[in-house]
């Protein structure tokens, strides 16, 4: 059977925003665009257009996260929409009943988009496929699968700093069996075609075939940060030190952490970047966490601008649409 | 009631009959195949022109989710669904609600399924007492109540003491063992087969190796314990080969696979289909090749459905929350026989696939159309095509993979033991 | 169709604000120009009214009223207002004047950067059609057309003024 991608409208444009894997070049250019305008209105005394005034964002947020969500609840303030922040215990929705009852009832309450986070993969995808059909879907972070907005910005801050992505090399360290953000970023990359990707880690921390979407495996890190522009450290899961993936932060700092001596081996004009929250001293040392080379602030504040540009986007996709139904 | 179904054409593998020929019932049992004999004045005639008459199919797994799941199936449901799908005889695995552990609860399934008539049900006992892997059953006791086989279900017997005491056990009684093939260690976190796809959707992975470790340990102990194990449903090519050295080697070790596992593959999940979402998982496409390979080779000689109804909300979820297996009783035939279309398999070892070999596995005499056999039958039009769909699927649950896909060959008439236990627009 | 005299009609123009500028006595107004014809035309008047403060140049995509219907336009440039507005005369500058939906988002712009003392309106051609009670300051020239004509400035190398005649698409409820 043929399975059409849910994401995109018949006219190939953004319905909702699930993933990166799959979306043209043009589309994801497009967001970078858009989100260099709405960085100048970030810069204004009055922080707001009023773009989507009238429209309902829900913020779904079945997992714990504070600063996506807070990025979100002011992108779309920005945009003088009205922004209702839901925070769902996700014990009390284990039942995939009660997570469509949930829907139903924002649906009654004329929500107009759901931003949304959840701790399995495919979440956003099952929402999206079960939500009324005039609802717009944002993943903000599905399991391990996805989280489209955080890897745009992070395409966002790269192009402000390098230019065309053509020539770049970059490298993701870390745990990228369970980041959502490295396959974001590896699916956004490699449409926008840089020249390499490189995954950095220990074969505990990287998924099976993960050389089949497009990367170049490394287990050192020297030798993987050479002649690299782009260095994005992923944040390790306190979690994920119980089981049997790493033996202690010291011997991982120690392996795969970035100090100023491993960070010689990159480019000296790399930038590093990292999606936040940090470990200090687990995977980055302060020095190059707090250093001349590190843009991970200006991550934070590029979050808010790429937001604005995607919901603008896909609220717009939408309104073409309701327009040319009526 | 005598019965005559004539002018079909009648595959019966374990007797190697393939032919054009009539079939004449009396007092339940199979009287003649061929030539109707003089005198034979029958109550009622089946036309089966056009159609294949073969025994009632054998289906090694499918639960009825009764008792304890009634949400879900009960045996009402579910056997009209397998005779639906020409199923004459199922084996229904232990993990009931209370488990498959005593006599009351043999005895309570096959009473309830004997009341309905619809097909056999032959249940699979429990190998340890509430599936908990630490001690082992009144194998021999629940043999009397009717268990047929023991299986320990989906849950593992993780303490390999316990397991090689099992297997001795079984063989100095002569019972059969039912053997899923997963480490629990490598699967319980997994909902998905660990490769491309799952590292592509962020899913947890099952590796191969969760099977075939398992394999491994099964076939050194059905070495030294000589006990009759059957292993499966098998989902990778790995295990198959395992198996077939195995065989070879002498082993007393027979392999099933579930239908799905030989027409899906890992790229079916990659929407995050939740009907895709099985166990053992959907692997690659070289496991599925390797299957059907084994399948052609005789090592698989058994295809089960591993029929699983679920509730409609089992499946609506994020996939890994939602609960893995298919509803399968009446896909069974349509999709086997989509291998002998496509030339896997001739069609008379297909349907000794689906009766007669599944049944030596369980060591009953079903699945034949011998002389004086019980007359468990099945007659299908091989050329009907019908759409698989909430409106055709009688199982309570609708929940399969090929929901949408149009199928060809369709059951007709199910007799069990003489009766019409099934007609399709009847 | 009539080519129109662009460069005569921006050399009036100058004159007249200048005029303008000394009756308000205006000595440092704000130049802001409306993408992308305002623009244009706002870099000739400013460099022709030699003004020391930079040009600001407005992309009103953020502030249209139909954003409900045709969502957003695929190439905006972004709005740079290098000084602050606050308190200070700005004059405004567009092309054509048609409905006035156009200095109607490009105000509130404006207002959403700071408050300017005064806006003066200058546009090149003012149109038949206005939806919105706003009228020019200054004025090129004036046209009377129907609803299916559309001019459109051309440019800036060299500036051409097109007659356009088009069909007038089923209009929407």
């Amino acid at each position: 059977m043929i399975q059409r991608d849910i994401q995109i409208d018949e006219s190939g444009r953004l319905r909702h925003f699930l993933t990166t894997e799959g979306v043209k070049r043009q589309l994801l250019t497009e967001i970078l665009d858009h989100a260099e305008n709405f960085t100048a209105v970030g810069n204004r005394s009055i922080k707001k257009v009023p773009l989507l005034r009238g429209s309902t964002i829900a913020n779904l947020f079945f997992e714990p996260s504070t600063r996506t969500r807070t990025t979100f609840e002011l992108a779309a303030k920005r945009l003088s929409a009205d922004v209702l922040n839901i925070n769902i215990n996700s014990s009390a929705t284990t039942k995939g009943e009660s997570l469509l009852d949930m829907l139903r009832n924002l649906e009654a309450m004329h929500c107009d988009m759901f931003i949304v986070r959840h701790a399995q993969s495919g979440a956003a995808h099952f929402i999206a496929r079960h939500v009324a059909p005039h609802i717009r879907v944002i993943n903000a972070g599905d399991g391990s699968h996805a989280h489209p907005t955080q890897a745009m910005l992070d395409m966002f801050t790269i192009r402000r700093h390098k230019g065309a992505f053509a020539d770049l090399r970059i490298a993701i360290v870390g745990d990228i069996m369970h980041s959502r953000v490295a396959r974001s970023q590896i699916h956004a990359l490699t449409t926008l075609g840089v020249q390499e990707v490189r995954v950095i880690g220990p074969q505990t921390l990287l998924p099976r075939k993960v050389e089949n979407l497009g990367v170049h495996v490394y287990h050192d890190l020297p030798a993987g940060l050479a002649d690299v522009d782009v260095i994005i450290m992923l944040r390790l899961q306190r979690e994920r030190m119980t089981g049997a993936l790493i033996p202690s932060e010291r011997e991982y700092f120690e392996l795969y952490g970035l100090t100023p001596e491993k960070l010689a081996f990159a480019k000296p004009d790399a930038i590093v970047m990292h999606p936040g929250p940090i470990n200090r001293g687990v995977e980055i040392s302060s020095e190059v966490a707090d250093g001349p080379q590190s843009v991970i602030l200006e991550q934070v504040s590029n979050g808010i601008a790429i937001r604005m540009a995607i919901m603008s986007i896909i609220m717009g996709n939408r309104f073409g649409d309701m327009g040319e139904q009526s | 009631m005598k019965l005559r179904i004539h002018g079909g054409r009648v595959i019966d593998p374990a007797n190697g009959i393939d032919m054009i020929a009539d079939l004449c019932i009396e007092g339940g049992r199979i009287t003649s195949v061929g030539v109707t004999p003089e005198g034979f004045s029958a109550d009622r005639e089946i036309d089966a022109s056009g159609s294949i008459v073969c025994p009632g199919l054998v289906d090694l797994q499918a639960r009825l989710r009764e008792p304890g799941q009634s949400h879900k199936g009960n045996i009402d449901t579910e056997t009209t669904a397998a005779a639906a799908g020409g199923v004459t005889t199922l084996c229904c695995p232990p993990d009931t609600d209370p488990v498959t552990d005593t006599p009351a609860v043999a005895n309570l399934i096959r009473e309830l399924a004997e009341l309905c008539g619809r097909t056999r049900v032959l249940p699979i006992g429990a190998i340890t007492p509430g599936l908990r892997g630490e001690q082992i059953c009144e194998m021999v006791i629940l043999s009397q109540a009717g268990c047929i086989a023991f299986s320990n279900a989906e849950h593992p017997i993780s303490n390999t003491e316990v397991l090689r005491r099992a297997m001795e056990y079984a063989a100095s009684h002569d019972l059969t063992l039912l053997l899923r093939p997963q480490d629990p260690w490598l699967a319980t976190a997994g909902c998905a087969h660990e490769g491309a796809v799952s590292t592509r959707l962020g899913l947890p992975g099952i590796p191969e190796f969760a099977e075939t470790l398992e394999v491994a340990r099964l076939l050194t102990l059905v070495d030294r314990t000589g006990a009759r194990t059957h292993i499966g449903p098998l989902s990778t090519a790995r295990a198959v080969q395992m198996i077939g050295r195995a065989q070879f080697d002498g082993l007393p070790v027979s392999a099933s696979v579930a239908i799905p596992h030989l027409h899906l593959t890992e790229m079916d999940i990659s929407d995050f289909n939740s009907q895709c979402h099985l166990r053992p998982p959907l692997r690659t496409q070289r496991d599925q090749e390797g299957l059907r390979q084994g399948l052609a080779k005789g090592v698989v000689t058994a295809i089960c459905s591993d029929h699983q109804p679920h509730d409609v909300d089992a499946k609506l979820a994020p996939f890994a929350a939602t609960e893995p297996g298919a509803s399968g009783l009446e896909t069974l035939l349509p999709l086997s026989l989509r291998l002998s279309d496509q030339g896997i398999v001739a069609l008379p070892d297909l349907i000794a696939t689906l009766t007669c070999y599944p049944a030596r596995i369980l060591g009953i005499p079903s699945g034949t159309l011998s002389h004086g056999a019980s007359a468990n039958i099945c007659i299908f039009d091989p050329e009907q095509y019908w759409t698989v769909g909430p409106e055709t699927l009688l199982s309570y649950g609708h929940n399969t993979p090929f929901l949408g896909w149009e199928l060809k060959g369709r059951v007709t008439h199910t007799l069990l033991e003489g009766r019409l236990v099934h007609e399709l627009n009847g | 169709m009539s080519e129109l005299d662009v460069t005569g009609l921006l050399g009036e123009i100058s004159s007249r604000l200048k005029h303008y500028l000394q009756q308000r006595r205006i000595d440092k107004p704000l130049m802001i120009g409306i993408h992308t014809g305002g623009v244009w035309i706002a870099q000739r008047l400013h460099h022709d009214l030699k003004l020391e403060d930079p040009l600001g140049t407005l992309n009103i995509a953020f502030y249209r009223d139909d954003f409900t219907r045709i969502g957003v336009h695929p190439q905006v440039k972004p709005s740079r207002l290098p000084v602050t507005v606050e308190n200070r005369h700005i004059i405004l500058v567009d092309d054509v004047l048609q409905t006035g939906r156009t200095v109607r988002a490009a105000l509130n712009e404006i207002f959403d950067y700071g408050r300017p003392a005064s806006v003066a309106l200058v546009v090149l051609v003012d149109r038949s059609g206005r939806e919105l009670p706003i009228e020019p300051t200054i004025t090129g020239m004036h046209l009377e057309l129907d609803a299916n004509q559309q001019i459109k400035l051309e440019g800036p190398e060299p500036f051409r003024l097109v007659r356009l005649e088009r069909e007038i698409p089923a209009i929407k409820p």
